[in-house]
């Protein structure tokens, strides 16, 4: 599904991707994990199309197409999602009415009907049961005055709705409390099938007791130091970060390819 | 040459002003006369401003100055061609037996059957002379809206010739809105209208009032318009005014409101229409715990020129005001905002928020904002703002990473700039209007009914 081949990135003429090697299958849930700074959110927003990054090498194949020549909306529609670490607010502009939008510019791209307000409001209906959302989140505009965990719950429900193919969450673990973390990971859970594929960028282990990868990569300073199996994460859990060092050598020596 | 011509336009008002005085003679009270003649010597002295008025810096009246307008001063002096269909497309269902339209300034329908006992909508040179109104009318006339500061207020003044008093009764609560409509044809010759309108809300008294302007075509006229508003002690009111004026229309008008103590007064305006249009903007808190929300919405495009001058005056303590105004510029277009907010001395426990926030959508677009703040009070809550800015890119990745094209992310968010002021209007029509109306104007493929 997802081929990251020797990606280097620079934001404002700095290298944070030093050589990004990651392959990510169908039916897969893969863990990106890392201190602070290691750059595995601008690895996140590189595949979103984030226009603050730019690619200097490499390539991203996305079903077997250049990911990096497609515009955001485009990747969206063709099926990456990703869950923003802070979500942003739209004023004015109801969940309901912007999801609906999202979800019709969806179906329109893939030659299907478009949904009518109603049919719609079924469908959300359904769809926000599962990160426990009430309906009154739906007529509120997008994100304005939600709380932290609310925002995040948020991001879920689009990603219900919208059903991606590759869906990136970005931290979405950071700033929710217990309850609301289950209820993300329970949310993510239920969306993930056979046929599509989750990364998870996270911080901490915690997030992994929930959703459990299959595969967890550690980034340091930009490269992918240490790669392994979920028990990875609980290492990293009991002994930190120090202990894996960056990779030494051209293209990150350390980086090798996940089957 | 060309203040020949301001010469021989000015001549126009005076001739008018004669034949006004001359026609109102019968049956209308001596104070109306003597009011008119003060208030025409008033603008002989003053005449329309010039940029270099402080007040006036951004916005030049030249071109109102220098044409040539034929003033309206009663209901046959101009043919018009309006036609029903004109009206209905400018009217509410929540005001089908509350309404008042006048054309080219003057009254012409009036539907009133479903306003309770006791309220009193009228046209207001009818009412001066009323013995029952002459009184009241006669102690807050032109007594807010000073026409020794404006030259377009003493214009009014002297030549209003039709209009509305409006009284709701102590205690009394209006279900429905009450709308005054002002239609405009643009004929030749191009006409000047002076629409008034007193209104008066006694004691605990609940109504909601719409003021709204609009052309037949697109032609150009002058709309120069005077709205006093008096609430008395506990009066709420909530007041629309909605100017879509034809793309080449003038508009100059003033709202002036007396707060009484813990009234409340709720007021949205919109802009959207006419090639000029400034409105000045008073509300005076000179009672106790009054509160009101000056709210307002500019749209224009390009040649569009729009300036708001707003002062909301804190005389008494324990008042609050909350003021947002928002602006969308396209094109080559101007807006001015100048928000004052005055605190006078002994004004305690002041509580005043004033924003401005304009959203430009093209690099020819220019705004003057100027939020000013002079507090002589010292126990008081004040803040204030503004910002100038373009679509937030942060706003449209996010859009983007949803699948939205980024043409469509930015018309949504535009939508939804002018969606936290028009969101607020609580008469559904008019909210649904408004959409409408901004849709069109960003090209928007999104639908109004939407799954809000």
């Amino acid at each position: 599904m997802l081929e990251i081949r020797d990606l280097h990135t620079t934001v404002d003429g700095n290298e944070i991707l030093k050589g990004i090697n990651l392959t990510v299958k169908k039916g897969e849930i893969h863990a990106i994990m890392g201190p602070n700074g290691s750059g595995k959110s601008t690895l996140a927003k590189v595949l979103a199309g984030h226009p603050s990054y730019e690619v200097t090498k490499g390539e991203v194949l996305y079903e077997g197409k250049n990911l990096l020549e497609m515009a955001p909306d485009e990747r969206a529609r063709e099926g990456v999602f990703m869950a923003f670490q802070y979500p942003i607010e739209v004023p004015g502009v109801s969940n309901a009415q912007f999801l609906r939008l999202a979800y019709n510019e969806k179906r329109k791209h893939l030659g299907e009907e478009e949904l009518d307000p109603l049919e719609f409001k079924d469908l959300l209906k359904e769809r926000a049961a599962l990160v426990e959302m009430d309906a009154s989140f739906m007529s509120r505009s997008v994100n304005e005055g939600f709380s932290g965990g609310e925002k995040k719950r948020n991001e879920i429900l689009q990603m219900a709705v919208l059903e991606p193919k590759l869906a990136i969450l970005d931290e979405t673990d950071s700033g929710l409390d217990i309850d609301a973390l289950r209820i993300v990971a329970h949310g993510v859970n239920q969306l993930h099938n056979s046929e599509n594929a989750t990364i998870v960028v996270t911080h901490y282990q915690r997030l992994l007791n929930y959703i459990v990868p299959h595969y967890v990569h550690v980034l340091v300073q930009g490269c992918i130091a240490r790669e392994g199996g979920k028990e990875l994460a609980l290492e990293l859990e009991e002994k930190g970060y120090d202990w894996i060092t960056a990779p030494v050598g051209k293209d990150g020596a350390g980086a090798s390819h996940v089957a | 040459m060309a203040s020949q011509i301001v010469k021989q336009q000015e001549g126009t008002y005076q001739a008018a002003f004669q034949a006004l005085q001359q026609r109102t003679t019968a049956g209308s009270p001596n104070w109306i006369a003597r009011l008119r003649e003060s208030a025409m010597d008033r603008f002989e002295q003053l005449g329309f401003p010039s940029v270099k008025d402080e007040e006036w810096k951004y916005t030049n009246v030249a071109p109102i100055s220098k044409s040539t307008f034929e003033p309206v001063i009663g209901p046959t002096d101009i043919a018009s061609v309006l036609t029903a269909a004109d009206i209905t497309s400018s009217t509410y269902a929540e005001t089908e037996k509350s309404r008042l339209v006048f054309r080219n300034g003057n009254l012409s329908q009036r539907e009133v059957s479903g306003l309770p006992a006791g309220v009193v909508a009228i046209d207001l040179v009818e009412a001066v002379a009323h013995e029952k109104y002459g009184a009241l009318i006669r102690e807050h006339l032109a007594r807010n809206a000073d026409y020794n500061a404006n030259g377009f207020t003493a214009l009014n003044t002297a030549l209003f010739s039709s209009g509305a008093f409006v009284l709701i009764p102590r205690e009394v609560v209006l279900e429905s809105p009450l709308h005054l409509l002002f239609i405009s044809d643009s004929l030749d010759p191009k006409p000047a209208t002076f629409p008034r309108v007193l209104i008066v809300a006694e004691e605990n008294s609940r109504a909601s009032i719409i003021e709204s302007y609009t052309g037949v075509n697109e032609g150009s006229y002058f709309t120069n318009a005077v709205i006093e508003i008096v609430l008395k002690d506990g009066a709420r009111l909530e007041h629309y005014k909605i100017q879509r004026e034809s793309a080449g229309a003038f508009h100059i008008a003033t709202t002036s409101a007396d707060l009484g103590s813990n009234s409340s007064y709720d007021t949205t305006t919109i802009n959207f229409g006419a090639q000029l249009s400034r409105h000045d903007i008073q509300v005076r808190m000179n009672h106790e715990g009054a509160e009101c929300w000056v709210d307002g919405l500019y749209m224009i495009g390009d040649g569009q020129h729009t300036d708001t001058h707003s002062v909301i005056d804190h005389q008494q303590p324990h008042c609050t005001s909350h003021q947002l105004y928002k602006g969308i510029l396209d094109g080559k277009s101007h807006a001015v905002f100048n928000g004052k907010i005055f605190v006078r001395h002994g004004a305690q426990k002041t509580d005043a928020m004033q924003t401005n926030k304009n959203l430009l959508l093209s690099n020819e677009a220019r705004i003057d904002t100027k939020p000013q703040l002079e507090i002589l009070a010292d126990d008081v809550k004040c803040a204030h703002g503004a910002a100038v800015g373009q679509i937030d890119e942060n706003e449209l990745f996010y859009l983007e990473t949803r699948g939205i094209h980024p043409d469509l992310a930015k018309n949504l968010l535009t939508y939804g700039f002018a969606e936290e002021v028009i969101g607020k209007i609580k008469i559904d029509s008019i909210r649904k209007q408004l959409d409408e109306a901004v849709l069109n104007r960003i090209n928007a493929r999104l639908e109004v009914s939407g799954a809000s």
